[in-house]
């Protein structure tokens, strides 16, 4: 018998109410004549939409400092964006062309394949070896063969663009933040809030600003990548030892000298770990990013997803994934030989640079040659091969002959686990609901968090989003309960068995450099679109800092305890339970925080199959360009992150506290 | 004529915590009790210092002695909360950001316990470093490192990467950059702390033998008694933030100032500290070759114990001072209490 003390009792109750509360909400509801309780009136909703939509109107019309119009200002930034862009597009995909449409007149056409191809294996070469030359060489010949090459160079000329800007920018922003400690606390919450904030919640007002296109899609990637990179860069200068920083002031140097020929190179090393992250979520935009115009790869996926056309879907996706896999490669090995000892050869510059003078030459050559043959310039499409067919008949003889099993499964699934935790959470009575989680707030953090908690509730509840966030709620804890309890156990086995481990992490590795719409179209094939499809895109995406975080908590708890239980004479299973697990709950709570955050920006991804949550509230504002809607169920995510975000960090710090790891 | 002061600080306090500054400003010279009442930390408290042109002054103190903080104020690292510090004679505390540069530039060396070498940079480039940063001709910086990377005995491996040396051959890089300018001062925050000990025996016979050619005024810090009588011709203990005896190795040993320097010589053979002159018999007799009355015990005591009668002393000058027997050289070797 498990004996509570007061504290746990008074929950495990209020947990109880709840529950029967939200099951039989809606009759209580019918019964005391008072539907208001579950269902908000229309009456008293504020309409925010409206407030955003005229604000942004306003600023798009009127708004001004002195001669200067907002409208002017977003056209700067786009135009600035827009001149590297469209060269490196020129360069990669279209060609230059002079005159419009049909008299169009091509100067110079784009960079041949077989001398990007040519690049791409002389920078293997040049950052590792021969194996990661072949494996780039591969992939890149992978997105010729496959037919997929002039949508894979419109993507990579948009990471292009948006990574050396984001790099750069967070870098600037990372060394002002270092010098200025005023400028840090300013913009360390900001940096908190864009990692909480669900990239959504900025898509449509950049819609609104920019227009839809390719320079739109730039700005929310280079808005979503940067952020990391400006908590790395202030993390990295700090983290350069002060003897160095003692050094640079002793020679005498000015401050800028101090900062760009002592500091920042020091620091290069783990600066180049945050271009590689710069990298991944540029890469992890791509579909994204295609919502609001962005050409390429995810255009493709999205619109074979829109089309359901699985195999043309398929071969996108994979395709963005091989591009992710060899960019990813090539720049951790350039961080890598950053790092290294390598000695300048002497000899002319020719000499030295035999690589880049043959790519030149070989430019050079196609360009004269395509002249006579298209074949240098670009690969031959009836050479192409596709698998779409493949896939077509696959997912067909699957769906022929195992629909029954597909579909048991669902059925299961949506009917003892999601279909009672949505009618649970969309029963509660919003006033209990928001004074529990006031509750909640007030007991994990004091009454500042039980304020944040309430009013953001609150603000959800008269916005007139309820029931859509409840259902927001219902699909992203479905999937969070989900991913936990696959993800800590598969967590706490890589940290005690060694195969095992390096066998998931192998696994969760493969599924972070997935960009997170992939996941999305197997499941589909199998279970067409719905809740349940979206649940188990959202359990793979979200998997990995559950697995992650519970691993590393296993592992790091002190060797000493370990020890201290063995000599009282543990069983194996006694250790894990009494020692390992609860010393490491600060650590898997961290993990399911990141899991929820995760949950919550896949959402609008699944939107596309069709769920009824905040998703698809954006989504449908952004084919709309309806800011004010848009704006505010990003708004609305946002606020669910935030709240429990905090929560949970809140009880992560109780635990540590309890066990002495912080003060 | 009396040596020309190089450094010196006065009165020079560095407290941290939030009402340091304050503190000082109410009481010039604060108690141990004033701090920990106002909850501050005194990292160093009222430090007096002169450190004389051409000299090997060595700060000595265990770790969280402030002897690091002290170091950093001299060269104004770290701004001192009150006090002065003169170089040449005006205060270091009162220049300008542009004159402190200027003073780093071309007047000050420093040398830092792990190395402190720019990993992206060959062992020429690290050298050169200082005169790039003051925009040097190209060809005239290369030609200044390359000798003192010749100096330092790295000939030979300029082209190398940092982390493809040994420590001590690192730390050479080290020493090579902070000469580089021609300083006047030259800093050495624990230079040979970082090494094995043999490689930390040859490396300060190696700074010896440089002090014989460069003549620099030295700020020499270190944790380690045995180095600092080495090397020092003055050492200034510090325990908690304070100063408490600045004096010869010999009179450290001879007259510590209190139980705390007591404890640390203790330790230390002091035929290794004790020159002839302070153990001799003054005005006696000897026969034989003389010797220097500089000279330690340690370096001539086989000679006077194998010799049957006293061996003469003299100064620098040569003139008889005293002589020297067996009889002192056991006292000193095997002796416990005082020598004299």
């Amino acid at each position: 018998m498990i004996r509570l003390n007061r504290t746990q009792a008074i929950a495990l109750a209020l947990v109880l109410i709840t529950i029967v509360l939200g099951y039989y909400g809606r009759d209580l509801g019918k019964a005391l004549d008072a539907r208001w309780l579950t269902k908000f009136p229309s009456a008293w909703v504020i309409p925010f939409k409206t407030y955003v939509s005229s604000a942004m109107k306003w600023l798009i019309e009127d708004a001004a400092i002195g001669p200067v119009s907002f409208t002017d200002l977003t056209r700067a930034v786009a135009w600035t964006i827009e001149q590297p862009y469209n060269l490196v597009l020129a360069l990669l995909a279209d060609g230059f062309v002079s005159g419009q449409g049909s008299d169009a007149q091509v100067i110079l056409p784009a960079i041949s394949w077989i001398v990007v191809i040519t690049a791409v294996v002389a920078l293997g070469q040049y950052c590792r070896d021969w194996a990661l030359a072949a494996l780039v060489g591969a992939c890149f010949i992978y997105l010729a063969v496959f037919g997929q090459w002039d949508s894979a160079m419109v993507t990579l000329a948009s990471v292009l663009i948006a990574v050396p800007i984001g790099a750069g920018g967070g870098l600037l922003l990372g060394i002002l933040a270092y010098r200025h400690p005023l400028f840090e606390k300013i913009i360390s919450p900001i940096l908190d809030l864009m990692q909480t904030i669900p990239i959504f919640a900025y898509l449509v007002p950049i819609l609104f600003m920019f227009g839809f296109g390719p320079i739109s899609a730039l700005v929310a990637t280079i808005i979503y990548a940067t952020p990391p990179m400006v908590r790395i860069t202030t993390l990295a200068l700090k983290g350069v030892d002060p003897e160095i920083l003692d050094f640079g002031r002793m020679a005498g140097t000015t401050q800028r000298q101090l900062m760009w020929r002592v500091l920042v190179p020091s620091a290069s090393h783990s600066l180049m770990v945050g271009v590689n992250q710069v990298i991944m979520l540029t890469l992890n935009m791509v579909i994204i990013a295609s919502m609001i115009g962005a050409g390429g790869l995810g255009f493709d996926v999205l619109a074979a997803l829109r089309r359901l056309d699985i195999g043309a879907g398929f071969e996108a996706g994979i395709a963005i994934v091989v591009l992710a896999i060899a960019v990813d490669r090539l720049s951790q090995a350039f961080a890598e030989r950053m790092g290294q000892v390598h000695h300048d050869q002497p000899g002319s510059w020719v000499a030295r640079h035999r690589r880049t003078v043959l790519v030149l030459i070989l430019l050079v050559v196609t360009w004269v040659l395509g002249q006579f043959s298209l074949l240098l310039l670009e690969y031959p499409e009836n050479q192409t091969i596709t698998t779409g067919a493949f896939w077509d008949n696959t997912v067909e003889y699957l769906n022929v002959n195992y629909f029954d099993v597909f579909e048991a499964i669902k059925v299961f699934f949506l009917t003892w686990f999601m279909i009672p935790i949505k009618t649970v959470l969309l029963g509660i009575p919003w006033p209990w609901a928001i004074a529990m989680l006031t509750l909640l707030g007030w007991h994990a953090g004091g009454w500042r968090l039980a304020l944040l908690c309430g009013g953001m509730a609150s603000l959800i509840l008269v916005s007139g989003l309820w029931s859509k966030a409840m259902v927001t709620v219902y699909l992203c804890g479905a999937s969070v309960i989900l991913a936990t309890l696959i993800g800590v156990p598969l967590g706490v086995l890589a940290a005690l068995n060694k195969r095992a481990g390096a066998v998931i992490n192998l696994l969760i590795d493969t599924l972070q450099t997935l960009p997170s719409f992939v996941y999305l179209i197997p499941v589909v094939m199998l279970f067409r679109v719905g809740d349940f499809t979206a649940l188990i895109a959202i359990v793979l995406y979200a998997l990995a800092p559950a697995v992650r975080y519970a691993a590393h908590g296993v592992r790091s708890v002190n060797e000493e305890l370990i020890e201290a239980g063995l000599v009282s004479g543990c069983t194996r299973r006694q250790l894990l339970r009494h020692i390992r697990l609860p010393m490491a709950l600060p650590e898997i709570l961290l993990g399911i925080n990141q899991t929820i955050m995760l949950a919550l920006s896949m959402l609008v991804i699944t939107a596309l199959v069709g769920t009824r949550d905040l998703g698809q509230e954006v989504y449908i504002a952004l084919t709309k360009a309806d800011t004010g809607r848009g704006l505010v169920a990003g708004l609305a995510i946002a606020f669910i992150a935030i709240i429990a975000d905090r929560l949970i960090n809140a009880s992560a710090r109780q635990a540590r506290i309890r066990f002495g790891l912080e003060s | 004529m009396p040596p020309k002061t190089k450094l010196a600080c006065r009165n020079v306090w560095k407290l941290y915590g939030a009402n340091a500054d304050r503190l000082l400003q109410k009481t010039s010279d604060p108690t141990v009790e004033d701090l920990s009442s106002a909850g501050v930390i005194g990292a160093v408290r009222n430090a007096n210092i002169e450190i004389d042109e051409g000299e090997i002054f060595v700060i000595m103190g265990l770790s969280g002695s402030g002897k690091s903080t002290l170091v950093r104020c001299l060269s104004r690292l770290i701004e001192p909360t009150g006090g002065e510090v003169l170089f040449d004679g005006s205060d270091l505390l009162r220049a300008t950001e542009k004159e402190l540069i200027e003073i780093r530039r071309h007047k000050m060396g420093m040398v830092f316990q792990h190395f402190a070498l720019l990993p992206h940079l060959t062992v020429l480039q690290n050298v050169m470093f200082p005169l790039t940063i003051q925009a040097v001709p190209k060809a005239e910086a290369d030609a200044k490192a390359r000798e003192v990377v010749e100096l330092v005995g790295l000939k030979g491996r300029e082209d190398y990467y940092p982390r493809e040396l040994s420590g001590g051959q690192q730390q050479r890089v080290g020493i090579a950059r902070s000469l580089v300018t021609e300083p006047d001062i030259w800093f050495l925050d624990e230079p040979f702390s970082a090494l094995d000990p043999l490689i930390r025996r040859e490396m300060q016979d190696e700074f010896l033998r440089l002090q014989e050619r460069l003549h620099k005024t030295i700020v020499f810090i270190t944790h380690d008694f045995e180095e600092a009588v080495r090397l020092a011709d003055r050492i200034a203990i510090m325990k908690d933030g304070e100063v408490i005896q600045i004096a010869t190795p010999e009179e450290l040993v001879m007259n510590p100032a209190t139980d705390y320097v007591t404890e640390f010589t203790k330790h230390i053979p002091r035929s290794k500290v004790l020159t002839v002159s302070g153990v001799m018999s003054p005005g006696a007799d000897g026969e034989g070759e003389p010797i220097l009355q500089s000279t330690r015990v340690s370096d001539v005591a086989e000679r006077i114990i194998a010799a049957d009668a006293p061996i003469p002393v003299v100064d620098t000058e040569g003139k008889p001072v005293g002589a020297i027997d067996r009889k002192a050289v056991a006292r000193v070797l095997f002796g416990e209490g005082d020598t004299a």
